[in-house]
């Protein structure tokens, strides 16, 4: 069996982000809609950081961009869940299914 | 004198030979040394437990002129152990509509996590089980796991009283961990490394002590220390006569006695903490390093319980707004006068 | 099978199976734990891929923020913690067949695709060469960022303050009369 290399880390991260597209498809209520992104912003990450360390090794800018990732995805987190949080006082409720008041 | 490192290195060298003898990779080596490590660490740990149950019950017994624990051995010094035997017969019970997965895992949680700390703490010359070299940053991160299992217990318990507990603890952990990982920020920017090793190294004399440079980052540290571990004043988590018993509540015999074990851990943990970055570490003369290392930390933890039999308990809004309003404009401003300092005083 | 190669399959195998739980887990608190059993996988990956900082940053902000807020959240909408909700909309079959699609079209193209392998030397240190890139060529973005952070800070707080929620004032002393009543109802 030969070692690990780029593109398990690749394919890993494939499957952890097509699972997060699953969960954010699929998921009723607005937190695990978020968790389900969080999940995705992660496997970008992976794939980030696992260019940094097989294709620029030497110049690590993938690790830098991956900690802008995290430093967004915190700020997504926080603005989202203040959001459903404002959501939830107004409606009792955050069923993403019936969150369909700025339609009309 | 009795330094142990030599006897690390006679240990470390005697496992690699005995593996090696087996037939076994460098690998095992490395695996077989670091089990060793973690079982040596994890017995030390429960004996610095032990005792430390039974100095907090003694100290707060002299606070309130009273004798505390007299009667199970010299000065009820092997009081802990009963009390630690008796906690293990206790039946294990788990009430009816708990969240069972869930309470289970949640006092390993927090128990594994304030163990995994000690792999990177300096406890003397030669004696640290991996000397990371994100050390600090590590015992940052790791820390967050305990207040994940205090919320789990809390939320687990199926009980009010727990799951207040479990979320004031980890608002008030949340909101001080900012000013106290502020606090060190300032220290790293003085030593130009997280490695725990190193900056031990750096303080290898009295004038070099961290505390001399940074005495608002360690009064910074201090209050926000004795938050992260729920002491008094900042026992909110568990304030009994609010909460029955915070987030414990529903727990019993062993599983009880692991987030007892954790919270005296974590008290410990952060006076190590405190005596790596702010005042030198090990290093120290004529006794051993260890020794120095268990006097200074003693030392913190006595600052500690000192503080809990002095201060009223703070109201929750207090809490808050004293970490938010006060603590952490206090961090920003000591980052940017150790900016100035290091601007000023280095070429 | 070398240990780089165990350590890479048992993580993998931690993180599908918690992005798993965490899609699919009827308590929506279950899903949070299981989120950062997986958060915490992808910590180790990044320890494998020779980032140990990003390892540390992703623990510390993760696990130690982002998944607390979760759980906070979770908590403050109690109701949804229900079981007896359903938790998934009518769109699985949707979902699964677009996420294996994308599954099937991303793997095939890696699988496919020459990466340009480079076999330079990691730089030494933890976080040195990354504090110095981000305070250099990465410096522009790296303030947008914390400006980013800070007006996601006050806005989080602007939005989800109490008082935002427009209420009725508090109740007068004496009764309203009934078609008042009507409208405040």
């Amino acid at each position: 069996m030969e070692g690990i290399g780029l593109t398990h880390y690749l394919t890993l991260s494939a499957v952890v982000f097509c699972i997060g597209v699953f969960g954010m498809l699929t998921r009723r209520n607005a937190v695990g809609v978020l968790m389900s992104i969080e999940l995705m912003f992660n496997a970008v990450n992976i794939t980030l950081v696992a260019f940094a360390r097989y294709v620029t090794p030497a110049t690590i800018t993938g690790q830098v961009v991956a900690i802008f990732t995290i430093a967004v995805a915190a700020a997504e987190a926080t603005v989202a869940l203040a959001i459903v949080l404002l959501i939830y006082q107004h409606h009792r409720g955050i069923d993403v299914d019936r969150i369909n008041f700025m339609k009309w | 004198m009795l330094e142990l490192d030599k006897l690390v290195k006679l240990v470390g060298d005697g496992i690699e030979a005995v593996v090696t003898a087996l037939g076994l990779g460098p690998t095992w080596v490395t695996l077989v040394q670091l089990i060793v490590a973690a079982l040596v660490v994890v017995v030390f740990a429960a004996l610095v437990v032990l005792f430390l149950v039974w100095w907090e019950r003694k100290v707060s017994a002299r606070f309130q002129m009273r004798l505390g624990p007299m009667r199970v051995g010299w000065h009820g010094t092997i009081q802990t152990i009963a009390d630690a035997l008796k906690l293990l017969q206790k039946e294990l019970i788990t009430p009816a509509n708990v969240d069972r997965g869930i309470y289970f895992w949640a006092p390993v949680v927090t128990f594994v996590a304030a163990m995994a700390v000690y792999v990177t703490v300096p406890f003397g010359k030669g004696l640290i089980v991996r000397d990371l070299n994100i050390g600090i940053l590590y015992i940052l991160s790791i820390t967050t796991f305990t207040v994940i299992g205090l919320l789990m217990a809390g939320w687990s318990s199926n009980n009010k009283y727990a799951l207040l507990g479990g979320f004031r603890s980890a608002a008030q952990v949340v909101s001080y961990e900012v000013p106290m990982a502020l606090a060190i920020v300032a220290v790293v920017m003085l030593t130009q490394t997280l490695s725990m090793g190193e900056i031990v190294s750096q303080q290898a004399k009295f004038y070099q002590w961290y505390i001399w440079r940074q005495p608002l980052g360690f009064l910074i540290y201090l209050v926000a220390a004795t938050a992260e571990c729920n002491r008094t004043p900042f026992d909110l988590p568990e304030a009994d006569s609010e909460l029955v018993a915070g987030f414990v509540t529903e727990y019993s015999g062993m599983k009880f006695a692991m987030f007892f074990l954790a919270e005296f851990l974590n008290m410990f943990t952060v006076a190590a903490i405190a005596t790596t970055l702010f005042f030198g570490g090990w290093n120290g003369p004529f006794l051993p390093s260890w020794m120095w290392f268990l006097i200074k930390t003693l030392a913190g933890v006595f600052v500690l319980m000192w503080f809990r039999w002095t201060y009223p308990r703070l109201r929750v809004d207090q809490l808050m707004s004293f970490a938010w309003k006060f603590l952490l404009p206090l961090a920003f401003i000591n980052i940017v006068l150790t900016g100035l300092g290091i601007y000023i005083f280095r070429p | 099978m070398d240990t780089i190669s165990l350590a890479f399959y048992a993580l993998a195998f931690l993180i599908i199976a918690a992005a798993i739980f965490v899609v699919t887990s009827k308590n929506i608190f279950h899903s949070a734990i299981y989120l950062i059993l997986a958060l915490f996988g992808v910590a180790g990956i990044y320890v494998l891929l020779q980032a140990p900082f990003l390892a540390a940053a992703q623990v510390l902000i993760y696990v130690g923020a982002v998944s607390m807020l979760m759980i906070f959240a979770i908590m403050l909408t109690a109701r949804i913690a229900d079981q007896t909700i359903r938790h998934t909309n009518e769109q699985v079959p949707t979902g699964l067949l677009v996420s294996l699609g994308l599954l099937a079209v991303i793997v095939y193209s890696l699988w496919q695709t020459p990466f340009a392998i480079s076999s330079d030397p990691m730089p030494e240190g933890a976080g040195g060469t990354l504090g110095k890139l981000l305070l250099t060529q990465f410096a522009l973005p790296f303030e947008i960022v914390s400006v980013l952070l800070l007006g996601a800070l006050i806005g989080a707080v602007v939005i989800a303050k109490k008082d935002s929620v427009r209420r009725e004032p508090e109740a007068p002393m004496t009764p309203l009369p009934k078609s008042a009543e009507k409208v405040a109802g």
